[in-house]
């Protein structure tokens, strides 16, 4: 990554330094790209970053278990359900706290829901990246329900902390069930509608079929994760590598790209709000079933300060962005002695300085937004 | 399902006593219902039925007005006598009037912009299942244009430290001019015409090509990377589309005979076998291939999505205007609608028989009528495109400009001189 803020000193003649960012519409935030272009074709590309951090690691060394998790919140603010559920996860693991089943089909459930609004943001902002504005309307109607279904069941629309230590805040309120169900069912014909919306259009295929190609191979040694990953056809998600709460006990696929473009790494996230409505109807039909204790949303006895016994925890989770990881230490006390986060954006962004070399401009956009990073989780 | 259910009501939050939160209430708008069949709603039904009504009523208000030109005619000749009798010379006459018809042309693109943008914002957002503007004016946000001009006219006009202050002032003025004039020799109408100049369908494409200028100026002077950019994609794209754009009306002229745009409109009239109308779209392949060919040309030369790249939103941020503000950025904007204008008149009357009725019988309706709703039903394309399309790669525009829109115009040329031959 670059430090330097002006344009490099061995800048040619024909070529132009371009700062992409951090005040720029399509880089999602305030990430930074110091372009060198020759015409329209980008020589140079380097990410930037840093420009959101607020320190969060050392933040949770100040607050206990039960505070930093509203800490998480503000990673990955599009899908804040996965990261309150892979910090819970990790200080579960820490306190030896083990959550009701009735709280893990509810995490996953809530998780899943959140996976959704997250891809409908991507969808959204891929289309205007590519200059169709009208699908992010249709997306944010979409999720808007979902923002209701939230507010429904834990007051909050976009920082839910919803999952908390030991099982979840609250238990499902009467009939939230039912208006999850309608939202299902509504929902999943609308996926063929983006389809023909935006995913069939000839001029959207043009954009990325075999835009900014990553091999399956450079994928795995970058380190990346998630859709970004999958689209280059490495069938890697935790939920089926190493299955946490429930999903070893549901039934579904990961769907896997071919080539490694921008149309596979968007079409894996479209196939993937298939897959999550599908364990979203399964939750849904076994918190039904009578074998969950209903009221059961939370372990007995967890304080709400407790200590944890010294040592360190690594739990990690299939985020909407991919793999997110959270390493607690504890010294025995009540706050963590530290706390790390694996920002799945954050290594998926390191590529874009070698993918970048010899695309248009309009690609690096294309690109952008294909890698479907949150900078709240890139610069913490 | 009701109609209460649709509209907007106070919140009501439901305290759940299960849990100790407010549930989300049930009034709030989901719109699963109405998904299945909006022709259920009464608000749907309803504003069919004031959409019919405004399109007969408008009809009715063109019926009773009928012809324009003819009637303007004696009040004209009342004017020129009073002025010969008082000894005005003729001379002093004819540029007097010429001004008076002037601003009749300055108005057009005025009115045309005010009315687009309004018209643009409740399309984009009946497209994208929203309402759009809906509190200024007192119907449909009718006067939201014009609140958004009294903005940009009390605005700040910011230019950049490091432009070139001359240029980036003279750069609106040379998109707009341009924008204006090339109205001139294109008819509203039956006799409705400020120029009726033989050479027409050239001067709107010379005068046209102009405003190029004015925009890679912008680009230039603005002293902004991404301007720039904008500027030089704009230089290589309006040139480059020009060419198909004109090569497509070139079937037309040969068939008609004439670059007078008013001739060549009124070479259309008549009806094969009583009932299709001779319009240029109507002749076997080559016309519709023509119109085709210019329709895409002339949303290219427009700026607009999907080959908007001189002004790529999520690209250049917003290309060579970036750089402009407050009324400079309006004089964009509404040399962007003039053309747009532009384009569907000229569309009117080269492939759809400019003021013929569609049908024999309908004719009892006046002809700036038929342009006139022509002319919209062209334009309600150009909108609808913007808001259903992506935009092109820029390298993938030239190519579907050199090797496909090319190539196809030239070969329709080819095709109108062997009809020609057919038919005569």
């Amino acid at each position: 990554m670059t430090k330097h803020a002006h344009a490099p000193a061995d800048l040619k003649a024909d070529q132009m330094f371009i700062n992409f960012g951090p005040q720029h519409p399509s880089t999602h935030g305030v990430l930074r790209i110091a372009l060198t272009v020759e015409g329209e074709v980008v020589m140079k590309g380097d990410p930037d970053v840093g420009f959101l951090h607020r320190g969060m690691e050392k933040l949770f060394e100040a607050r206990t278990y039960s505070q930093g998790l509203i800490l998480t919140d503000r990673l990955d603010y599009i899908s804040a359900t996965h990261n309150n559920l892979g910090y819970c996860l990790a200080v579960e693991k820490l306190a030896g706290i083990q959550a009701p089943l009735r709280a893990q089909y509810i995490r996953v459930l809530a998780a899943e829901l959140n996976r959704i609004a997250s891809h409908l943001v991507f969808f959204g902002t891929f289309g205007v990246d590519m200059g169709a504005f009208t699908p992010f309307l249709y997306a944010f109607r979409e999720r808007e329900m979902i923002m209701d279904l939230f507010e429904m069941l834990c007051g909050g629309r976009l920082l839910h902390s919803y999952v908390r230590v030991g099982g979840v805040a609250a238990d499902l309120p009467a009939g939230w069930t039912e208006k999850c169900r309608e939202f299902l069912t509504f929902f999943k014909p609308m996926l063929k509608d983006y389809d023909t919306l935006l995913s069939g259009n000839p001029i959207f295929r043009s954009r990325t079929e075999g835009v900014g190609i990553i091999g399956a191979d450079r994928a795995v040694s970058w380190g990346l994760s998630g859709p970004t990953l999958r689209g280059s056809g490495v069938s890697y998600d935790v939920r089926k590598a190493e299955p946490y709460c429930v999903y070893d006990k549901l039934n579904f696929t990961v769907p896997v790209g071919k080539n490694g473009d921008c149309l596979d790494r968007y079409y894996c996230r479209m196939k993937e709000m298939e897959q999550s409505v599908e364990i979203a109807f399964q939750c849904l039909d076994a918190l039904a079933g009578a074998e969950l204790n209903p009221g059961e949303f939370m372990a007995k006895g967890v304080p709400k300060m407790f200590k944890a016994p010294a040592g360190q925890a690594y739990a990690h989770v299939e985020a909407s962005r991919g793999d997110l990881g959270f390493f607690a230490v504890s010294d025995g006390g009540f706050n963590p002695y530290r706390m790390h986060v694996r920002g799945p954006s954050f290594i998926n962004v390191a590529i874009l300085q070698e993918i970048l070399v010899g695309c248009k401009i309009a690609d690096v956009v294309a690109i952008l937004g294909s890698l479907d990073i949150v900078l709240g989780e890139v610069d913490r | 399902m009701t109609e209460e259910t649709i509209q907007p009501k106070v919140l009501e939050p439901v305290f759940n006593h299960a849990n100790g939160r407010l549930l989300m209430p049930e009034t709030r708008y989901w719109p699963t219902d109405m998904w299945k069949s909006p022709w259920s709603l009464p608000t749907y039904r309803r504003g069919a039925a004031v959409l019919a009504g405004l399109i007969l009523g408008i009809a009715g208000v063109a019926w009773f007005i009928g012809e324009i030109g003819p009637r303007l005619a004696p009040i004209y000749s009342l004017a020129e006598q009073f002025a010969l009798s008082y000894g005005v010379p003729a001379f002093w006459i004819a540029v007097v009037w010429t001004f008076i018809k002037g601003v009749f042309v300055l108005l057009a693109p005025a009115l045309n912009a005010l009315f687009a943008v309004w018209w643009e914002r409740k399309i984009s957002a009946h497209i994208q299942s929203r309402m759009g503007p809906m509190y200024v004016g007192w119907w449909h946000g009718a006067l939201q244009t014009l609140a958004d001009g009294i903005k940009l006219f009390l605005k700040e006009d910011i230019v950049p430290e490091c432009a070139d202050k001359v240029v980036h002032w003279l750069a609106p003025v040379v998109v707009l001019i341009p924008a204006i004039l090339v109205f001139a020799p294109v008819p509203f109408g039956k006799d409705l015409i400020y120029a009726n100049i033989d050479i027409g369908t050239v001067y709107v494409f010379a005068v046209g090509g102009v405003s190029v200028m004015g925009i890679i100026m912008a680009g230039w002077s603005s002293g902004n990377k991404f301007s720039l950019l904008g500027g030089l994609r704009s230089a290589a794209q309006l040139v480059s589309y020009e060419l198909p754009r004109t090569f497509a009306v070139l079937p037309v002229i040969m068939l008609a005979g004439t670059l007078n745009i008013a001739e060549i409109a009124g070479f259309q009239a008549g009806y094969w076998g009583g009932i299709v109308p001779r319009w240029f779209i109507f002749y076997p392949v080559v016309g519709q291939v023509a119109f085709i060919v210019f329709l895409i040309a002339s949303v290219a030369e427009t700026n607009r999505v999907p080959f908007d790249i001189p002004e790529a939103e999520s690209e250049l941020v917003a290309g060579f205007n970036t750089e402009y503000s407050g009324m400079k950025f309006a004089l964009f904007f509404l040399s962007e609608f003039a053309y747009v204008l532009l384009s569907c008149l000229l569309m009117a009357s080269f492939f759809f028989g400019g003021g013929a009725a569609p049908l024999p019988f309908l004719d009892f309706l006046p002809s700036w009528a038929w342009f006139l709703s022509k002319t919209l039903i062209l334009m309600f394309c150009f909108l609808w495109f913007r808001w259903t399309f992506p935009r092109f790669r820029v390298d993938r525009l030239m190519d579907f400009n050199w090797k496909f829109l090319l190539p196809v115009s030239l070969i329709n040329i080819a095709a109108g001189g062997i009809l020609i031959w057919l038919l005569s």
